[in-house]
């Protein structure tokens, strides 16, 4: 892995709250490590699992989901269906083979830029650390199995299934 | 030759529970055949791949291929019946999204052939001796298929014009499929051939769906015993309904067992697992990380209950560690 590589995390954070707050911080001059590209969500439980799972197989090498604390999101219980929903997921994340550390949930506050800053700049450190995920990449590589077989029934003179 | 539609049949890495669907047609496969010629089903009829070889591209009407592919031999197959048929149509679970051979795309390659070769119980083989894929003797040189690191389904490895979901299919769906070719009233290329609805709107006992199911603890179906009459959901067991397509007849639900989603999900799911990772965590009622986590004991493989018949579908196609330089195994970069 090259010294100069940087993460990529895509982060999800809910307009009422999290992004606010990442507002905050722009606005307040508060530096954070900028491999973080930010999505806005009406609500943290606007995040579909799919969603996570989608940024992973697209090239991120962490997914980070914020949202208002509990009992303080803008619909009620919207942020509790996050919490249950990451609960499930990260279980399924460690089977599949994704580190902890590449999916992560906040709650912080639209007052909490500060907050915002150290969640973004502590993941970015843990995910520097892990290396890449690298999934397209190692998508292309799995699939060439069956490239193989192509050229080496075309050099053995047999007749190839692809005319 | 007659000029009737000619129709292929193979199977893949599969159970042969397809076939059996198709001879579960009972007396309707009798209309079949005698509105198509069968022109090549290596389980029930005595053709060859050379026969298939010969026929003229694009000759053959239908092929329906079931199965997962697993081995070279499975891809060369596909490859031969699809550059001999107009319409290739994935069959069953496996083909269309891996069904339960993909599960083992959890495992490498070297731990599933070193499990089968050397530690499971029953093998004894202290050479440790494993089938080459190629011997040479006497200038004579044997082969036998490439095992694939991953399975995949059909449509990973050729272009699929149909699906008939299912583990296995419902022989009412094939009569359709049939029943459409035949009459070459062909829907779009790429639609499954069941509707595009949840199992739920199909189901039975959507009445007793209560719409906040606060769902205190999963079980597993061994563990309680289950009302015939209620949602399998709102008793705690862990439902695929809510995110898995009709079309089946709800038949495991009418045999008192959750849907385990064998049909796959709705055109509008990407994920099948995720989706109703997040349709059933989303329904616990706890509130409290420790209190959801308890609540959600009772689904301790959520990969292997939410992809059982999709892992090979799976955004994440398989657990992402699983080395795959070719035939050797390499530790993953720190
Ligand atoms: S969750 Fe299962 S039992 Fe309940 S309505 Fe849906 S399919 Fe039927
Ligand atoms: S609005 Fe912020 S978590 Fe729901």
């Amino acid at each position: 892995m090259s010294e100069n590589w940087e993460p990529k995390i895509i982060a999800f954070f809910c307009n009422w709250c999290t992004y606010t707050a990442a507002d905050l911080a722009g606005v307040s001059r508060m530096q954070y490590a900028h491999n973080v590209r930010i999505i806005r969500v009406m609500c943290s439980g606007r995040m579909d699992p799919q969603f996570v799972l989608d940024a992973f197989a697209k090239g991120a090498d962490g997914v980070l989901l914020g949202g208002c604390h509990p009992g303080d999101c803008h619909y009620i219980e919207g942020n509790y269906k996050a919490l249950r929903r990451s609960a499930l997921l990260k279980t399924m994340l460690q089977d599949m083979g994704i580190e902890d550390a590449r999916y992560r949930l906040e709650w912080i506050s639209a007052s909490e830029g500060d907050k915002v800053q150290h969640v973004i700049n502590d993941m970015a450190a843990k995910v520097k650390n892990l290396g890449p995920l690298g999934l397209p990449k190692k998508f292309a590589d799995w699939d060439k199995e069956m490239d193989d077989l192509e050229k080496k029934i075309e050099n053995k003179g047999e007749p190839a299934h692809v005319k | 030759m007659s000029n009737k539609p000619k129709i292929a049949f193979y199977w893949c890495a599969s159970c042969g529970g397809c076939e059996e669907s198709v001879v579960d047609l009972a007396e309707g496969i009798l209309d079949v055949v005698k509105a198509v010629d069968i022109v090549f089903w290596p389980v029930a009829l005595d053709f060859k791949k050379k026969d298939v070889e010969a026929m003229p591209d694009g000759s053959i009407t239908a092929s329906l291929i079931n199965g997962a592919v697993r081995t070279s031999e499975q891809e060369e197959m596909a490859h031969l019946l699809r550059q001999k048929s107009q319409v290739v149509i994935a069959y069953g679970s496996c083909a269309h999204t891996g069904g339960i051979p993909s599960l083992t795309n959890q495992f490498a390659k070297e731990d599933i052939l070193k499990y089968v070769y050397e530690d499971s119980p029953t093998t004894v083989n202290p050479n440790k001796t494993r089938p080459m894929t190629e011997y040479s003797d006497n200038n004579q040189t044997v082969t036998i298929p490439e095992f694939r690191n991953v399975v995949r389904t059909l449509d990973q490895v050729v272009d699929v014009d149909y699906y008939i979901p299912g583990c296995a299919p419902t022989p009412g769906l094939l009569k359709t499929a049939v029943d459409a070719l035949l009459s070459s009233q062909l829907p779009p290329k790429g639609t499954v051939i069941a509707p595009d609805t949840a199992l739920c709107q199909e189901c039975p006992r959507l009445d007793s769906k209560p719409q906040d199911l606060a769902i205190q603890e999963f079980v597993r179906p061994h563990q309680i015993k289950i009302d015939p009459a209620l949602c399998l959901l709102a008793q705690g067991l862990a439902c695929m309904g809510p995110a898995t397509r009709g079309g089946c007849e709800a038949r495991c639900i009418n045999g008192n067992m959750p849907c385990t989603g064998c049909f796959g999900p709705t055109s509008r799911v990407i994920d099948h697992g995720a989706k109703i990772a997040s349709a059933l965590a989303s329904s616990v009622e706890a509130k409290e990380e420790d209190k959801i986590e308890k609540s959600l004991e009772g689904i301790p493989d959520p990969v292997g209950t939410f992809y059982r018949y999709g892992l090979a579908k799976s955004l994440l196609r398989m657990n992402n560690q699983i080395p795959r330089d070719n035939n050797q195994i390499i530790t993953k970069e720190q």
